[in-house]
């Protein structure tokens, strides 16, 4: 575990704002610790630019453990983050949750629930919300997200009763915000949660029978 | 310890100003009691209110989403792009309830017992015990909205144990408890912000809270991307803006985590209680370099089966696996036998410290002290260790270089959370009336140190089960009486301090950058306000801190202007109300002369080297009074009253 230390050499996209022109600018980071993350590399670098009196490098981080899904960056063509504006908010607020009022809720043991299931649904639930998918995809597509979230929900025995108005609602959602999926998996290889396109599938077939069975129940009426 | 210190400490006492305001009964029947006596808020008058809630972590999602369920009309504000990225995300382990699911003894009262006993007898024994009554409510209303808990192969929900306690009683979600219940609370908030009840503000941050005729109306909020300064007025305002740990600048907190909101709102009249408990969690991985930006913490349920040991013998450079048992030190172990690797926090910690100190430190810096799961290995077999720690084991090993499997973690304490915080009475309200203050803000339920999985469930508590209870309470009164709108002068001079503030960073046109203040501030906290405190190193620190902040003030450099993004700009507002929340921090120690959890003074420890409290002069709350000047606040007093629980030395041996 000795210390190295490199020179690195970093060509960044700067832009004033996001309807400013952009242009790459280069930057040399002189004997940094192979110890640094890529984002101590560029506290360095900020501390550089603020003692010269020039403009930090602007970039959203926060945790830095992985967790939070702030990051914001694409470095060498590797989404880390960040494209999804608030489309990832409202797509859970129209559907991404189960309705359940503070207060009511009966004995958590009630409900036994397969082990296989609970660690499946944990699997879809694992994701942070970083938007890399989004970033990744071709067409710019937020089906692994939104898939992420109905698969968390639609396997647990307290999804089922909203399973169908769920996915209809989300998937709709999504559709105004984001492109369209064709299957290219760009997504999967992007996330840092290795969530897999497993997800997709099952939102796709949920979706499917929606279509049928909210039809159906509006028939009724 | 000389008489005039003692008198020092009582004399400016004025309890007056702090009244607790738990109902008058026996302790386990407090918040019955408060339930069956307070004022109630017709469902059809509650859409007359509006409620400010500052911040969305597990405090603020949860008494957003349940406020507006209830029906009153709610803005959450956060300074993110989203709520989801509140800190409450990266808690690791697990939360606390007494359930007794694992028929292994456990109750409330136990629960409280234990939550009282680890927070050394500092924590108000009232809000203690709402908060194990409500704690099996909390596991509930998680499962009842998919928070998907660890299951056993029967379906039943699975526990484990964690420090400080001798029971089974922590719910978990894989190594990532934290992220699952702040999505469930996100979840039920995003329900209602989807509905239309709560309205979201993000990239938004509280630069003042505004109080009017004595009651808090409202507050003042920066737009991060266009550095807008706006009000907001309400009938109430909930500050959920979490702990000060980043105060060290080196700490497992994330790196937007600050006091600011706590803070404007002390300078309001808010009392701010306790700011010397802070607890330096025992398990994060050493530092390993100066260009470090933060500290990552592996969960403390990792104590559960690894052993943490040192070489016996100072200066061994020998490789773990090199070093015989008989050559090993399992320190905690051997000193606290009944607890071993499970003992509390600030103790565990302490004893990392010392071993590190005594030359016996391992790793390239020295700087650590082994985490070995080669027994748990052995006796579990690899694949039940890698089902329950296996994303630490993975983050360890991108983070340190090292495979757990193989070598032994390197492990060593770091600010982790801050016990103190914004003083609220029995209803979670400060001293500015219709001022709230919820989760890991407030002071109220960890006293000297906080055990572990019980964060997540003090933040849940407040926003599920206690302030949707308690601000109807004050809000009863208030029905259609006009309240001050935005147009006021005061939420008008508001705003022009706000403006002038960040006007007075970009002016100073110095040559440091905020954060080279901020990891100066830090070195001196954590030398002379960390793990151990002296009060010669209080004094230095005291002296330090001013000559440091005045340099601030002349010398900071904020590159750019204050009407776009500027991250810079906003680290300078942070920066500066840490200095004077260091201030504060230090003066408190300094008070307290004694040592309690995670407040250690060497002055005051018995021959073995253990915590020395001093209940006949410190058995109460410091909530301390803005002044104008942190150095010259004044110092009121809460006497904690032990009914229920017998005072008694802290013992894990």
């Amino acid at each position: 575990m000795s210390r190295h230390l490199s020179d690195i050499k970093l060509k960044i996209w700067r832009q004033a704002g996001p309807e400013a022109a952009g242009r790459f600018e280069s930057y040399l980071v002189a004997s940094i610790s192979d110890e640094a993350s890529f984002l101590e590399l560029l506290d360095v670098l900020n501390e550089q630019l603020i003692s010269e009196g020039r403009e930090p490098v602007v970039f959203d981080h926060d945790c830095r453990e992985g967790i939070c899904g702030t990051c914001s960056l694409m470095i060498d063509g590797q989404a880390h983050g960040p494209q999804r504006g608030t489309g990832f908010d409202r797509i859970v607020e129209s559907g991404g949750y189960i309705t359940a009022d503070t207060g009511g809720a009966p004995d958590a043991n009630l409900i036994p629930i397969p082990k296989p299931v609970a660690e499946a649904a944990m699997d879809a639930a694992a994701c942070i919300g970083c938007g890399a998918c989004v970033a990744a995809c071709p067409n710019g597509a937020a089906n692994l997200f939104t898939a992420a979230k109905v698969a968390h929900l639609n396997l647990l025995p307290q999804g089922q009763a909203e399973r169908f108005k769920r996915v209809e609602a989300m998937v709709e959602t999504m559709d105004q915000y984001f492109g369209s999926c064709t299957n290219h998996g760009e997504c999967e290889a992007a996330c840092p949660k290795e969530i897999s396109i497993d997800v997709i599938a099952l939102m796709n077939q949920d979706y499917r029978k929606a279509k049928f069975k909210n039809r159906k129940t509006l028939s009724r009426r | 310890m000389t008489t005039d210190v003692i008198t020092s400490a009582m004399t400016d006492a004025s309890s007056a100003k702090l009244a607790g305001k738990s109902p008058i009964a026996a302790v386990p029947e407090m918040w019955e009691t408060f339930k069956s006596d307070m004022k109630l808020v017709n469902p059809n008058n509650k859409r007359k209110f509006k409620v400010i809630v500052v911040g969305t972590g597990l405090a603020g999602a949860s008494a957003a989403a349940t406020l507006a369920e209830l029906g009153y009309q709610v803005d959450a504000f956060t300074f993110h792009d989203s709520p989801r990225r509140a800190h409450s995300i990266a808690a690791q382990g697990g939360i606390n309830a007494a359930k007794n699911y694992k028929g292994d003894g456990d109750s409330v009262h136990r629960l409280f017992y234990d939550t009282i006993k680890g927070g050394d007898f500092r924590a108000r024994e009232s809000n203690v015990h709402r908060l194990a009554e409500v704690s099996v409510d909390i596991i509930d209303q998680m499962v009842a909205q998919g928070v998907p808990f660890a299951r056993e192969y029967g379906g039943l929900l699975d526990n484990r144990s964690f420090g400080g306690a001798q029971v089974s009683r922590t719910f978990y979600a894989r190594g990532q408890t934290g992220q699952q219940l702040l999505i469930g609370a996100y979840q039920q908030m995003a329900r209602q912000i989807g509905l239309g009840t709560v309205r979201l503000f993000n990239r938004c941050e509280l630069v003042d809270t505004v109080v009017i005729d004595g009651r808090c109306a409202g507050i003042v909020t920066r737009d991060l991307v266009t550095g807008h300064v706006q009000s907001h007025a309400a009938h109430a305002v909930v500050l959920c803006t979490g702990g000060y740990g980043n105060v060290f600048f080196l700490s497992t907190n994330a790196m937007m985590c600050n006091v600011t909101a706590a803070w404007r709102a002390h300078q309001r009249g808010a009392f701010f209680a306790n700011p010397c408990y802070t607890q330096i969690h025992p398990t994060c991985i050493p530092q390993a370099d100066d260009t470090q930006s933060k500290l990552t913490l592996m969960s403390e349920s990792l104590r559960n089966d690894g052993r943490v040991w040192v070489p016996a013998q100072a200066g061994d450079e020998r490789s773990a696996a090199d070093i015989p048992e008989g050559e090993r030190d399992y320190y905690l172990e051997r000193l606290y036998p009944s607890f071993g690797n499970l003992a509390p926090r600030d103790i565990s910690s302490r004893a990392a410290k010392r071993a590190v100190d005594s030359g016996r430190g391992v790793g390239p810096l020295k700087n650590g002290v082994f985490l070995d799961f080669s027994d748990a290995v052995a006796r579990l077999g690899k694949e039940v260790v890698q089902e329950r720690y296996g994303n630490l084991f993975e983050m360890y090993e991108r983070i340190a270089g090292e495979d757990p499997y193989a070598v032994p973690m390197r492990i060593y304490p770091a600010s982790h959370y801050t016990m103190g915080g914004l003083w609220v009475d029995y209803e979670l309200m400060t001293t500015v009336p219709g001022l709230y203050c919820a989760g890991e803000a407030n002071f109220s339920d960890h006293g000297a140190n906080r055990l572990g999985a019980s964060a997540l469930m003090q933040g849940l508590s407040d926003g599920y089960f206690v302030l949707p209870y308690t601000i109807g309470n004050y809000l009863a009164p208030m029905l259609n009486k006009p309240t001050p709108g935005v147009d006021h002068p005061q939420f008008k001079a508001a705003e022009a301090e706000a403006r002038q503030r960040f006007q007075g960073y970009l002016d100073i046109n110095g040559t440091r950058s905020p954060d080279w203040f901020h990891r100066e501030l830090g070195k001196i906290i954590w030398n002379h306000c960390g793990m151990e405190r002296t009060e010669q190193g209080l004094e230095q620190a005291l002296t330090e801190l001013p000559a440091l902040y005045a340099e601030f003030q002349k010398d900071l450099r904020v590159t750019g202007d204050g009407s776009s993004l500027n991250q810079t700009l906003e680290k300078a507002g942070r920066v500066d109300d840490f200095f004077q929340l260091g201030m504060l921090m230090c003066r408190d120690a300094l008070e307290r002369r004694e040592s309690c959890g995670g407040h250690f003074r060497s002055e005051f420890q018995d021959d073995e080297g253990e915590a020395k409290r001093d209940d006949e002069h410190f058995a109460h709350v410091a909530a301390w009074e803005w002044t104008g000047d942190p150095m010259r606040a004044t110092r009121n007093v809460e006497p904690l009253d032990f009914t229920t629980v017998h005072l008694a030395t802290r013992s894990y041996k």
